[in-house]
């Protein structure tokens, strides 16, 4: 049992435990006016107990129980078809790819500029600082702008959202490269001088696995961030397919119980993405010989 | 005659690329000009890239809808002045400056709240580092359903996004300071408190300023994108995604144009009070 007093499991419960009270109590609190209202009008007294069941049970509720949540995400996953426009897996589908599309970009990218920084001393002192420069900039305001734009040209679909994604994931996979590709330290470069190596041996036999770890730091980041740029991206388009969109529509129409089961399938990607990306750490880390 | 703007463009480029070549080879000696090669060569490649913009823009007759030039972007910025500040001040002097000092706030009473727990930090930690991950922007639909239309419901947007990187670093900020250092303080008798506001907090200011830099773009994004899902008829969010719809892009790349300086702004006046405050940190003195 040494495990459940020291480790996190049982405090990291705990808190979650508490979480799930504080909803319901925040649930009966939040939709208690509106039974009471309702009461009122057909001229009727309401029991608590009375209250207590209808406030977890409305159709639109200001706060959904969650068992009304996970009620909604069974539905809409295990019980509809897949290809079903009704079904969230098939929303979940549309946002993954062009998360997945626009993280991939963006990696190859942020990792081709990174390597362009570290050997080259202009880009390095002209590049960098505007590349931090640009992440000051909310750039997901542009957003909208690059849907419409990109639409009116033709190009629609996946790669606008796409697009999106590559811009935010590429950000930290460069930053955490120049520092990863820079981690070598000056003993171990001037050993690859004495070998008389090449500037891409450098890169390939010291740098590049100096800067394992830095990458899949930074592509945890990234693949989060590529999630929100994705689900963001979705938002302007009139609101079609994707996680965006059902959180679009369910604020249009008051759906409330659609925008948290959205909220919590977002979520479920996110978490399964970042660990998804420490499982492969784990093993890159272990081929490369690191004991834990 | 449009060719002639394309290669006045890649030329002048070229050109700026090759006197950054040189400036990063030169060796002036003094500080003073080391420290102005540093400015310069980054504001170069800027403008470069802005004439690069404005010759290709013009040269291949980009139409207005795809890209503005710069030069259309700047000639709408001056002439609409009174309506960028409008949408500026809702935006980010009310939605954002609140959001973000009650979420920052908040965190940071939170971190030192549990701190004197070790059961709520080891069940508090993992979870907001969890959160953190989180698509929280996602929570803008049903804020602007709770606290209506107006800027209280993007600040209670910023207030969530800004509360878990704040609670996180100050967490970790609290566990930097060393075990000798508090040995000493032990054998001074100092109070918990005394440590803390003495040893802790300073020691952790670094990992504080990191979550305030974090946070001061997570602010406006988390402002303007809440703006998509209703809004009154003012705002930068609400601009952007009225005038994308009337294909006024010179409007929109205006409206980014002052996000981006403002966010810049932000960041840089965080930034100074990092320096001012930290200056004893080795990343601050460049030791």
């Amino acid at each position: 049992m040494r495990w459940l007093s020291e480790g996190k499991t049982l405090p990291v419960l705990t808190v979650v435990a508490a979480i799930v009270l504080a909803w319901y109590v925040g649930t009966f609190v939040l939709n208690a006016p509106f039974e009471r209202d309702q009461a009122t009008r057909a001229g009727t007294e309401i029991g608590f107990s009375q209250l207590l069941s209808r406030t977890m049970a409305q159709e639109r509720p200001v706060l959904p129980a969650p068992h009304q949540v996970i009620e909604e995400l069974w539905d809409t996953t295990v019980a509809k078809k897949i290809t079903s426009k009704r079904s969230l897996v098939f929303h979940a589908w549309i946002t993954l790819s062009a998360t997945l599309l626009g993280f991939a970009i963006g990696t190859v990218l942020g990792v081709a500029l990174a390597i362009g920084i570290v050997y080259n001393r202009a880009m390095d002192k002209s590049v960098m600082p505007w590349v931090i420069a640009s992440q000051t900039i909310p750039i997901l305001a542009i957003a909208p702008m690059i849907i419409v734009v990109l639409n009116s040209v033709g190009i629609s679909g996946l790669l606008p959202k796409a697009l999106i994604s590559t811009y935010l994931s590429f950000f930290p996979v460069v930053v955490g490269m120049v520092k990863g590709l820079r981690s070598p330290e000056a003993i171990q470069l001037d050993l690859m001088r004495t070998y008389n190596a090449s500037g891409s041996q450098t890169l390939w036999k010291l740098r590049w696995p100096a800067a394992a770890p830095y990458l899949f730091t930074s592509m945890k980041v990234a693949v989060a961030t590529a999630l929100v740029g994705a689900i963001v991206g979705e938002l302007p388009t009139g609101a079609v397919a994707g996680l965006g969109a059902r959180l679009l529509t369910g604020s249009y129409y008051g759906q409330t119980i659609q925008i948290w089961s959205a909220l919590f399938m977002a979520a479920a990607l996110a978490a399964v993405l970042v660990m998804l990306v420490g499982v492969g750490e784990r093993l890159v880390m272990s081929r490369m010989g690191e004991r834990p | 005659m449009n060719q002639s703007y394309i290669i006045g463009a890649i030329v002048f480029w070229l050109g700026a690329w090759a006197a950054n070549e040189w400036l990063v080879r030169r060796q002036t000696g003094t500080r003073f000009g080391s420290r102005a090669i540093s400015l310069a060569v980054p504001l170069l490649f800027g403008i470069s890239l802005l004439v690069l913009w404005e010759g290709l823009v013009r040269g291949l007759d980009v139409p207005k809808v795809l890209l503005p030039a710069p030069s259309a972007i700047w000639d709408r910025l001056t002439s609409s002045l009174p309506t960028l500040w409008a949408d500026f001040r809702q935006t980010f002097l009310k939605a954002v400056l609140a959001g973000y000092v009650i979420g920052c706030g908040l965190g940071f009473v939170v971190a030192i709240a549990i701190d004197r727990s070790s059961f709520l930090k080891r069940g508090l930690l993992p979870l907001g580092n969890f959160v953190s991950a989180l698509p929280i922007i996602g929570v803008a639909p049903i804020m602007v359903m709770w606290f209506g239309f107006d800027w209280q419901s993007k600040a209670a947007v910023v207030i969530i996004m800004t509360f878990f990187p704040m609670l996180v670093n100050t967490a970790s900020g609290l566990a930097a300071s060393g075990h000798m250092e508090r040995d000493l303080m032990r054998t001074y008798a100092s109070s918990y408190w005394q440590t803390l506001a003495l040893l802790r907090l300073p020691a952790a200011a670094p990992f504080i300023f990191n979550a305030l830099k974090i946070n001061s773009t997570l602010a406006l994004i988390g402002a303007i994108v809440a703006e998509f899902f209703g809004t009154p008829i003012v705002g930068m969010g609400f601009r952007i995604s009225t005038e994308v719809g009337r294909m006024n892009v010179d409007m929109v790349w205006a409206e980014i144009a002052i996000a981006a300086l403002a966010g810049s702004a932000f960041y840089g006046a965080v930034a100074l009070a990092e320096r001012a405050t930290t200056f004893w940190h080795p990343s601050v003195r460049g030791g």
